[in-house]
């Protein structure tokens, strides 16, 4: 089945726009590192999954969504907050378990929630954000409010009952719901070869009557063209989409995972696809910007980033007696 | 007030709220065009509609998580989950996400979604149709879970969970949808977290809840013949737990027996009971009785699944021993 009967060809992003992407991942990836450096300094403790190498599919997609377009994310999920809008300082704020937290120092990185973003939660279970997005995709038919739900998940959750469930679902009810399957290649240390019965996610689209599509996942600018497509589609009434984009998580599974189970090589051929030296180079070559003004980005990125820190490490503990509180939503 | 089935208690109920609210859904497999498993369902979808009374696949997972998302985006969904035994299939969207998604959001989030399932066990089904784990529901901090005995209980109960702002589960009984009570009109609500004391008594407590209330109260009739007055209680709500009412009322009787159609071991009745021995120990006159079902799973043959379950007979003998 294709989406592009009948379909306007999608706009090439603008120089501005493409500023923006530029923008939006050298924050993501700011951010990141910044939690990197801050775990291996002892400031902060724990640890997280990061989604370096990823950044091109979080700004993609939320670069072609609406400012209340509903979002669920995953146990990486740091990328899809701050793509959609979620403020750093309040993210940062989180990891730090502080009381100026997205969730009071409740959720930490894995339960990072902006509601007035649109960002009903990343989540810690594999699977989890399919059905919700579901929810508020069906929330936005029935009430004709116009809105789209992006799900993203990762190769892992394809095969997971809840995204057999939830693509069903979303297909036989024509929600307004996008699935946007970050294949990273590997669930946890299981490679996708390994795990799924399939070549692509996307060909399992084909099973629940819905356009399922490949983006190049390093390439904002791929990514960006067939999210905006899916995302009209959905909006338009026509369905649900599966879009799969392929892409790659530089660190392991999570912070302190060595990685063992994949090649210095395979590393390698990622990064020298790196999604922000790409789109650095399209910028050169279509849009004659200079490398200072791309590194300035990256500083004002950083400095947004000392600004975010300053702001957690300048916040509150939670009061011992929060414990307690928002366990049921209290009445005024 | 007029006298109806506990089923059409329900039905009314859901009725007046899809008039009274828009945003009112409900979802399930079989609830329209078949009209619910126990049809319990049955008319809504012609007078409202597919929009408003959906069928689902049987997906028990996305049902429930597509209820959440709807609840967090504005709706208030009424999902029916067929039977408690079904609702394992949605467990983890239950427990991980809508019981906790409040509080991992520091309170951004809330989540007012009911969930409607059968429970209990004596219409020979077997042994993964018959279960009774309303416990596991009550064990989850974030949810509220309510065990309607008779049809004003169904309403009452029904009513409070429609003004809620957190997820309610509502574990209804096979065996009482038929049964038929006075059922009060209008805005009769039953808050939760308030046990009725069915039955005065002064001798022991029986404490019931659910199906289990039918066996204490026959319970207590056997008692009077032995000289003995049972007061009933129905609890009416797991979680929230009405403590006061089940301590005040052992500190009249000074003895307790807890009835439960669930296994004994890890159950609720356990809950029950060191809730009383921590409250209210020095008014015991006898330790704390359980009379719950056999640790088997439930069985086919009627007789044996009559011999699983808890018998008013085997609860007025724990009410004597106690004597």
């Amino acid at each position: 089945m294709s989406m592009a009967k009948a379909r306007q060809p999608s706009p090439q992003p603008s120089r501005k726009q493409l500023l923006e992407f530029y923008e939006s991942m050298a924050l993501i990836r700011a951010f990141e590192e910044r939690f990197v450096a801050l775990v291996t300094q002892g400031k902060l403790v724990g640890t997280g999954h990061l989604c370096v190498g990823q950044e091109a599919v979080a700004a993609g997609v939320c670069g072609a969504l609406e400012e209340d377009d509903y979002v669920t994310s995953t146990h990486r999920g740091h990328g899809h907050c701050l793509a959609k809008g979620v403020d750093p300082n309040e993210m940062m704020a989180e990891l730090f378990g502080k009381t100026t937290g997205t969730s009071k120092g409740k959720g930490g990185s894995m339960h990072i929630a902006d509601f007035r973003k649109g960002m009903l939660g990343a989540n810690g279970i594999v699977g989890a954000g399919m059905p919700i997005a579901c929810g508020a995709g069906l929330t936005a038919k029935l009430t004709k409010s116009g809105r789209v739900a992006v799900s993203f998940f990762g190769d892992g959750a394809a095969n997971i009952g809840s995204f057999h469930e939830a693509l069903n679902l979303a297909s036989v009810w024509n929600l307004p719901v996008v699935f946007v399957c970050e294949n990273n290649r590997y669930g946890e240390a299981t490679p996708v070869e390994y795990a799924l019965a399939a070549d692509h996610v996307a060909d399992r689209a084909v099973a629940y009557r819905m356009p399922g599509v490949i983006a190049d996942g390093q390439d904002v600018v791929d990514v960006y063209a067939k999210a905006r497509e899916a995302v009209d589609h959905a909006r338009a009434g026509e369905g649900p989409v599966l879009l799969e984009c392929e892409t790659y998580r530089y660190y392991g599974h999570f912070l302190g995972d060595a990685a063992g189970y994949r090649t210095a090589e395979e590393v390698e051929s990622f990064r020298s696809r790196d999604c922000l030296i790409l789109l650095a180079e399209r910028l050169r070559r279509d849009h004659e910007v200079g490398e200072n003004q791309l590194d300035g980005i990256r500083a004002e990125m950083e400095a947004r980033l000392d600004e975010a820190f300053a702001f957690a490490e300048a916040s509150d503990d939670p009061a011992l007696d929060e414990l307690t509180t928002d366990v049921y939503v209290s009445y005024p | 007030m007029a006298e109806i089935a506990y089923r059409e208690a329900l039905r009314q109920t859901m009725r007046e709220a899809l008039i009274a609210d828009e945003r009112v859904i409900l979802m399930g497999e079989d609830v329209g065009a078949y009209g619910g498993s126990y049809a319990v369902t049955k008319g809504l979808l012609d007078e409202f509609g597919p929009d408003r009374i959906i069928d689902t696949p049987i997906s028990e997972s996305v049902i429930v998580g597509c209820g959440i998302g709807a609840a967090m985006g504005g709706l208030r969904p009424l999902i029916e989950l067929m039977t408690i035994n079904f609702s394992l299939l949605a467990f983890d969207q239950i427990v991980n996400n809508a019981a906790k998604l409040s509080y991992m959001s520091g309170g951004q989030i809330s989540v007012p979604l009911i969930i409607r399932m059968a429970g209990g066990a004596g219409s020979q089904l077997a042994a993964q149709h018959s279960q009774s784990l309303e416990g596991w529901y009550a064990h989850i901090p974030g949810i509220k879970v309510a065990v309607p005995y008779s049809p004003r209980d169904a309403r009452g109960l029904l009513r409070t969970a429609l003004t809620e702002q957190n997820p309610v589960i509502i574990i209804e009984h096979t065996a009482l949808y038929a049964r038929k009570g006075e059922v009060p009109d209008g805005d009769y609500a039953i808050p939760f977290g308030e046990a009725e004391v069915i039955r005065q008594g002064s001798d022991v407590t029986l404490i019931g809840y659910s199906g289990s209330v039918f066996q204490a109260l026959q319970a207590a009739d056997l008692l009077t013949e032995s000289g003995v007055e049972a007061e009933v209680l129905n609890l009416r709500t797991l979680r929230p737990l009405d403590v006061g009412t089940i301590v005040a009322s052992v500190r009249r009787t000074n003895r307790a027996v807890v009835v439960e159609d669930d296994w004994k071991f890890g159950g609720f009745a356990g809950e029950i009971s060191a809730t009383i021995m921590e409250e209210a120990f020095d008014d015991l006159d006898a330790p704390v009785a359980r009379v719950c079902g056999a640790d088997v799973p439930i069985p086919y043959a009627k007789e044996l699944e009559q011999a699983a379950l808890p018998s008013a007979q085997q609860v007025a003998d724990a009410a004597l021993k106690l004597m």
